[in-house]
């Protein structure tokens, strides 16, 4: 297989799950803060900084508010992680990787892009904003159940789930430390907690799971505790690595690979939830996100360049 | 109501399946009573099950248009064309020699050019041909063979003759089309195949998966064969990447190959650097080495000229086999067929007058609204001026482009293209059309059954090119001794 279509196979993949991960984040944030009473602590801001394009965001708009920030994240086009922005590019590279996958997600993927194009306009006032985002979330999962059920299962559909596991992990990871940003600023554990930590499971689809899981209330360490180390949840940390790991296990040259995979995974086990503050929670998640890209990288340097 | 034959008129053309209203020729015979047992309702259902079919099948073909790539549905008829065995032997027989006495011509063009110094053809072929590559002098490829993929056109005038009219001899392109037309009309008309033995057309990906391995530099068993394509925005992108998968082979950028210190060429995979034996390339000579040719090329790949140079990778077609591909020397082939294979041209030419010749120029000139006049250079059917039907500022425009430039311009009396049935909108009414057969030469010599035929969908238009809004129909090579 060569480089140049494992790495555009690969960004297709990452790219899809950001949109739709994306689409999520705005849609459960838009009802949290409507859930949170006026002037708390956590404003909109918070999603170009954990999406981690808050240099750009700055530099762009002077005003923090709901409708840049939304604006920000949608449609615009200096921030290359804007949902817009994220279907193009898995466009672009499903476009020049025709030939490997099935005739079906080139056109679903045309087609997202268009709907995309057509109603972006419709989903900057919050009254278009649900239909749109859902619409959004719908489609990316019906390209990644079309992709499962008709790629054969082979080396390329094995970029498909590594490009797909990473996103996923890094997204939990980010999605976690806006939980880590309200711990911080409040004084005592207060019952807007429980609003932000189930915002942050509903951002993740994990809430049914958790609570089938967990069958106690929402409380951080095991809202944590599930959403990293939880190894049967498709979007934990640990299950998305595990995904990774296996699918490299499955390709040529994987040693050096393996490595940081490992330690990142290893890191992840050796996470006490209950343990943790705002400030040490902040720090996880930190290096976790160090640990991504460094398999990131990995995976670059042995089969991309 | 269905069709009716005896409504259908070609005119002074010849037909290739209405001899003359109401008659079909012989071998056309269960093809029209067929179509004709149809009722229009059913024509236009089959019409539009092929629609479907070449949409559900992604058979495409892009266009620019406003500074956009746009694929566009590949324009297809349903009602084959239709040529005997007996004669599409002779035509074949034909073709064969033509490409075996223009590799020869070109391998001797790249060594002692015995063709100049014999004064069969003068020197100013070379000297001024754009498709002449002096990094080519001395080489020499495999079998001597620099044109291993050869798109040849062939027309037929109103007295039954078929003449080739140009030999594609750089990126040819149109064979994944003929292939796919065979498909299309096996979903849409399969009772037709029960009641005529049609040659078969399929086997092209194969034939030319053995002539890639023939030239194989290397003697591994399994010599890595590559597709090299321009990339998604190349009007030919569907067909590189058709004939890769068809082939296995991968279908590659230039950005994917590189020329390490060994010389040798190298793909880059998940397994590592993977070493490259043949390259099809489907890229123009201009683009294939920015070290060499232009070197702003994004295309090509550093150093391919000098891993070619040293027999390190054969490349199909050789660079520098475009000289042949000129229309100048077009009108030599006659002279070059006798003069390397001592032999008589088995299919003729277009009686073609060179305007560098001045006496040649004054008829074209004088003649010019019965005349088709093209550049030495171009394909695509861009740059033409087609005599009968151009208007007096078109011939004006001609007259001095001609006058400033002789060298590049022929000039060829407009034939009367042979036409068929063809679907328009409701009716059936005839078309004209062409005819593009693939010649592949390696180790052994080949041809398409058939080929590509191209039809010009307006009426009475002589252009069939796709870019220019040509349809195409499929293509049997019919057995009607066996019928």
């Amino acid at each position: 297989m060569l480089s140049r279509v494992a790495r555009r196979i690969y960004w297709m993949a990452r790219y899809v799950e950001r949109a739709e991960n994306t689409a999520r984040l705005v849609n459960t944030y838009h009802f949290l803060l409507l859930d949170l009473p006026r002037g708390t602590r956590v404003g909109w801001e918070v999603l170009p900084v954990i999406t981690g394009s808050y240099p750009t965001f700055t530099e762009r708009y002077t005003r923090h508010d709901e409708r840049n920030t939304v604006k920000f994240l949608l449609a615009d086009s200096t921030n290359p992680g804007s949902i817009f922005n994220s279907i193009a590019s898995a466009r672009e590279n499903t476009r020049t990787s025709r030939e490997v996958l099935p005739g079906q997600a080139w056109e679903q993927i045309n087609e997202l892009h268009l709907y995309a194009k057509a109603h972006l306009n419709d989903a900057l006032p919050r009254r278009g904003r649900f239909d749109f985002l859902t619409e959004i979330i719908q489609r990316s999962q019906q390209l990644t159940g079309l992709l499962a059920g008709t790629m054969s299962h082979d080396e390329a559909y094995d970029f498909v789930r590594i490009g797909r596991n990473l996103e996923r992990a890094d997204m939990t990871t980010r999605v976690i430390d806006i939980g880590a940003m309200s711990l911080k600023d409040s004084d005592e554990s207060s019952s807007l907690d429980v609003h932000v930590w189930t915002s942050m499971l509903r951002a993740l689809n994990a809430y049914q799971m958790y609570r089938k899981d967990v069958q106690l209330g929402v409380h951080c360490a095991d809202v944590v505790g599930f959403l990293m180390q939880n190894s049967r949840f498709p979007r934990s940390v640990s299950h998305c690595l595990d995904q990774v790991e296996e699918c490299i296990g499955e390709l040529p040259k994987h040693t050096d690979t393996l490595k940081p995979i490992r330690e990142t995974r290893r890191r992840v086990d050796r996470i006490k939830p209950e343990k943790l503050d705002a400030v040490s929670l902040h720090d996880v998640v930190d290096k976790l996100q160090v640990g991504i890209s460094s398999i990131h990288e990995q995976i670059r340097k042995t089969w991309f360049d | 109501m269905a069709i009716d034959w005896k409504k259908y008129d070609p005119g002074e053309c010849y037909d290739e399946l209405i001899s003359t209203p109401g008659y079909a020729r012989a071998p056309t015979r269960n093809l029209a009573a067929w179509l004709r047992s149809l009722s229009d309702e059913d024509l236009q259902l089959r019409k539009l099950d092929a629609e479907l079919a070449i949409i559900d099948k992604g058979v495409t073909f892009t266009v620019y248009s406003e500074g956009e790539n746009i694929d566009r549905a590949w324009p297809y008829d349903i009602i084959p064309r239709v040529i005997p065995l007996r004669e599409w032997r002779k035509t074949e027989a034909g073709l064969k020699q033509r490409l075996q006495a223009l590799n020869l011509f070109i391998d001797d063009l790249y060594h002692d050019q015995k063709i100049i110094r014999d004064k069969v053809v003068p020197k100013s072929l070379i000297s001024e041909s754009k498709g002449f590559r002096e990094e080519c002098i001395g080489i020499t490829p495999a079998y001597k063979v620099w044109a291993h993929i050869c798109g040849s056109d062939l027309v037929r005038d109103n007295d039954g003759t078929i003449y080739v009219l140009e030999d594609n001899l750089r990126v040819p392109s149109g064979v994944s089309y003929m292939i796919e037309n065979r498909e299309v009309t096996k979903r849409v008309l399969p009772e037709l195949f029960e009641n005529n033995t049609i040659l078969p057309v399929d086997d092209y990906p194969d034939r030319l998966q053995e002539m890639l391995q023939s030239i194989s530099p290397s003697r591994r068993a399994r010599p890595e064969i590559v597709v090299l394509t321009p990339g998604i925005y190349n009007s030919a992108y569907f067909e590189h990447a058709f004939l890769a998968r068809s082939m296995s082979a991968e279908l590659v950028e230039g950005s994917d190959l590189m020329v390490d210190k060994d010389d040798y060429v190298y793909m880059k995979t998940i397994q590592g650097m993977a070493r490259v034996d043949v390259i099809y390339r489907r890229i123009d000579d201009q683009f294939l080495d920015p070290e060499v040719f232009n070197p702003d090329s994004a295309l090509g790949v550093p150093g391919l000229m000098r891993a070619w140079r040293k027999g390190n990778v054969a490349l199909a077609n050789a660079p520098g086999c475009g000289v042949a591909d000129d229309k100048v020397v077009y009108s030599y082939v006659p002279d070059i067929i006798r003069y390397y294979l001592d032999a008589d041209p088995l299919l003729p030419n277009v009686p073609t007058y060179r305007c560098h010749n001045k006496k040649e120029c004054k008829h074209v000139l004088a003649n010019l609204e019965k005349m088709v006049v093209k550049p030495a250079n171009e394909s695509g059917g861009y740059g033409m001026l087609v005599g009968p039907q151009s208007t007096a500022k078109e011939r004006n425009e001609f007259k001095r482009l001609i006058r400033s430039n002789p060298r590049n311009y022929i000039g060829q009396p407009a034939l009367k293209l042979s036409t068929a049935p063809t679907l328009c909108d409701h009716n059936v009414e005839p078309r004209h059309l062409d005819l593009r057969p693939f010649i592949l030469q390696g180790k052994e010599t080949f041809v398409t059954a058939g080929g590509l035929t191209r039809v010009a969908m307006r009426q009475g238009s002589l252009v069939v090119n796709s870019s220019q809004g040509g349809g195409s129909k499929d293509t049997w090579i019919v057995d009607n001794e066996k019928n």
